[in-house]
């Protein structure tokens, strides 16, 4: 679109090119320090560290601190490292973010191509639900779960991420087949066919792109959320969010920074796995509601 | 009679099929009546209660408000929440739009810079919190790396200084958020049309006056999406601020939310825990609603 440095002198813009790329190389080190400072940190030996600097590469790699973040590191009593809450993650994580796509979909479905009267009403008052902080809701939630028997369980988990994701599950939907013409259905309903048929043979088949990015949304979400985790999760069923920041902050004794920071890029492999090979769509679920909303 | 028969029952079906629509979301707005309406009324309720330990429906009107806003810990988090939201909203609307601005020079590479402006937002608040806490690590961190470019009396412990210590949650925080608005800019930027700025060259402006005078204000929208995510983002803040500092040292750096959980489960005082949380609900709503307002209004107009 626009340049700065159309109007000006050949050097001019030449020089002009040097400084915006050089801004932008800049800024990018900047974002990627972080990452490279943990990944370092975790090759190193715990001498190296001390002795040495944030910055400066290893002298020799080793993945020491790597298995002892994964399999044996302490907190507190419990020296079974991260593994267990890395699965624990798993276990709470992939089933939440399917049946909270699925039923987004049908909400969807039935918010855009079967509207009724008053449709459009629900859909608002269910809109609420990504907007409220979600401590508003934390204190009746904990009491409901331990009702239910579900406090400090998987099942639990599940039930809190489906409950607290279905307004941007069905946000996402409904935006997506706004843009379907009611025609196809209105057409396929003359020929018969019924409300699940015409999902399943019409509607599905258009849906791979928003389907990507709600289990992209839904699965950064949840697996990084921490405070629904802390607030109802316990022992080693504890999300791997909460079991590092356990790690990184109670841990007694020598502090192990290398360990620490091997514990953190674990916890944001599987993000990180979809972000390198799906960054389109997970940008698109980013700006999804804020630029139509 | 024969002819009859069927008639019901397939009206019957008919009904069912009409109905249909209405069952497939009556779950999902049961569900949000009661775990988003109903849990409000809820914790409420709980805001006008003598609850510590244990919820007790013993009612005492507005003593647990009374209480919060006697509480100095309470007073730290509201300051310091304007001054953690006040600059990490403020830093991530500039940095978003001088990259998104930067970025939309016809640049080589541009996809690969923006994987990499976006990427934090694909981690968790605590796993930034950590990488952080490392980085400004006062000893082995950012102050050592400059005490050894030759500056030996250089000190950075924001870390472990209580009147510091909300401006390092300030640092990550816009670490991780400012790639974000710098996508909603550059998409902000790439819907102008092309002929407004032809015109306004030809009318001899110079660039940074057609950037400052025409491009910006047609993304007045952006900035309006931007500070109203960004706000919601720094009203919620409690993974960062728990894994950077856990608020401390002392309560130096809590905010709202992390003086919810600390009083609402770690202390048992459930009563004031709600209070504190309908506060922040209220605070969420004051900033949101007039912006949204505001927003809808010009729509109609313009």
């Amino acid at each position: 679109m626009a340049e700065f440095t159309r109007a000006e002198s050949a050097g001019g813009r030449a020089f002009g090119r040097v400084i915006v790329y050089g801004l932008l190389v800049l800024v990018a080190i900047y974002y990627l320090m972080p990452l490279i400072v943990m990944l370092t940190t975790s090759v190193k030996s715990l001498e190296e560290i001390r002795a040495g600097n944030l910055v400066a590469l290893p002298t020799s790699i080793t993945f020491d601190a790597w298995s002892k973040a994964w399999g044996t590191a302490c907190t507190g009593a419990d020296c079974s490292g991260l593994k267990g809450n890395f699965w624990a993650s798993m276990n709470f994580v992939l089933p939440a973010v399917v049946i909270s796509t699925l039923i987004g979909a049908f909400n969807g479905y039935v918010l855009t191509l079967w509207r009724f009267k008053g449709s459009d009403a629900l859909f608002t008052i269910m809109l609420v639900g990504c907007f409220i902080p979600f401590q508003v809701v934390l204190l009746p939630m904990a009491q409901t779960l331990g009702w239910l028997g579900l406090a400090n369980t998987t099942p639990g988990l599940v039930f809190v991420h489906v409950v607290y994701g279905l307004a941007f599950t069905t946000l996402f939907f409904r935006n997506f087949y706004v843009s379907v013409p009611e025609e196809m259905v209105k057409a396929a309903r003359i020929d018969g066919a019924d409300f699940f048929t015409i999902f399943w043979r019409i509607i599905l088949p258009l849906s791979p792109p928003i389907i990507v990015v709600c289990v992209i949304w839904q699965f950064t979400q949840i697996w990084n959320d921490f405070l629904f985790g802390v607030v109802f999760s316990g022992g080693e069923r504890q999300p791997i969010t909460v079991a590092l920041n356990n790690l990184v902050n109670t841990s007694t004794g020598v502090k192990e920074y290398n360990v620490d920071m091997a514990a953190a890029i674990i916890a944001a492999l599987p993000t990180l796995f979809v972000y390198v090979v799906a960054g389109k769509y997970f940008v698109r679920g980013l700006t999804a509601g804020s630029v139509k909303g | 009679m024969d002819d009859a028969a069927p008639m019901p029952r397939r009206s019957a079906l008919d009904s069912l099929e009409a109905a249909l629509p209405k069952i497939v979301l009556g779950p999902s707005l049961l569900v949000s009546l009661i775990f988003v309406y109903g849990f409000i009324a809820w914790t409420a309720i709980l805001s006008f209660t003598k609850s510590r330990m244990l919820p007790n429906y013993e009612f005492v009107g507005l003593y647990q408000y009374v209480t919060l806003f006697e509480n100095e810990r309470w007073w730290v988090a509201l300051k310091n929440l304007c001054v953690f939201g006040g600059l990490f909203i403020f830093s991530c609307l500039a940095v978003g739009l001088i990259l998104a601005i930067l970025l939309d020079q016809k640049i080589r590479a541009e996809g690969w810079l923006r994987s990499i402006y976006l990427y934090p937002m694909a981690l968790s608040f605590i796993v930034t919190g950590t990488a952080w806490k490392w980085i400004l690590n006062p000893g082995l961190g950012v102050e050592r790396v400059v005490q050894q470019l030759g500056f030996p009396g250089f000190t950075f412990d924001w870390l472990v200084n209580p009147q510091m210590s909300i401006y390092a949650v300030v640092i990550a925080g816009a670490w991780q958020s400012s790639g974000f608005v710098m996508a909603l800019f550059l998409a902000g930027l790439r819907g102008i049309d092309d002929s407004i700025i032809k015109a306004a060259q030809v009318d001899g402006a110079s660039m940074p006056r057609i950037y400052w005078s025409i491009i910006i204000p047609t993304l007045r929208p952006v900035f309006f999406s931007a500070v109203m995510i960004l706000a919601h983002i720094a009203i919620k803040s409690f993974d960062l601020v728990m894994a950077l500092t856990g608020g401390g040292p002392g309560f130096s750096s809590d905010l709202p939310a992390t003086f919810m959980y600390a009083f609402g489960f770690t202390r048992n005082q459930v009563g004031l825990g709600a209070a504190s949380a309908m506060m922040m609900l209220a605070t969420v709503v004051a900033v949101i609603v007039p912006l949204m307002y505001s927003e809808v209004r010009r729509h109609r107009r313009g």
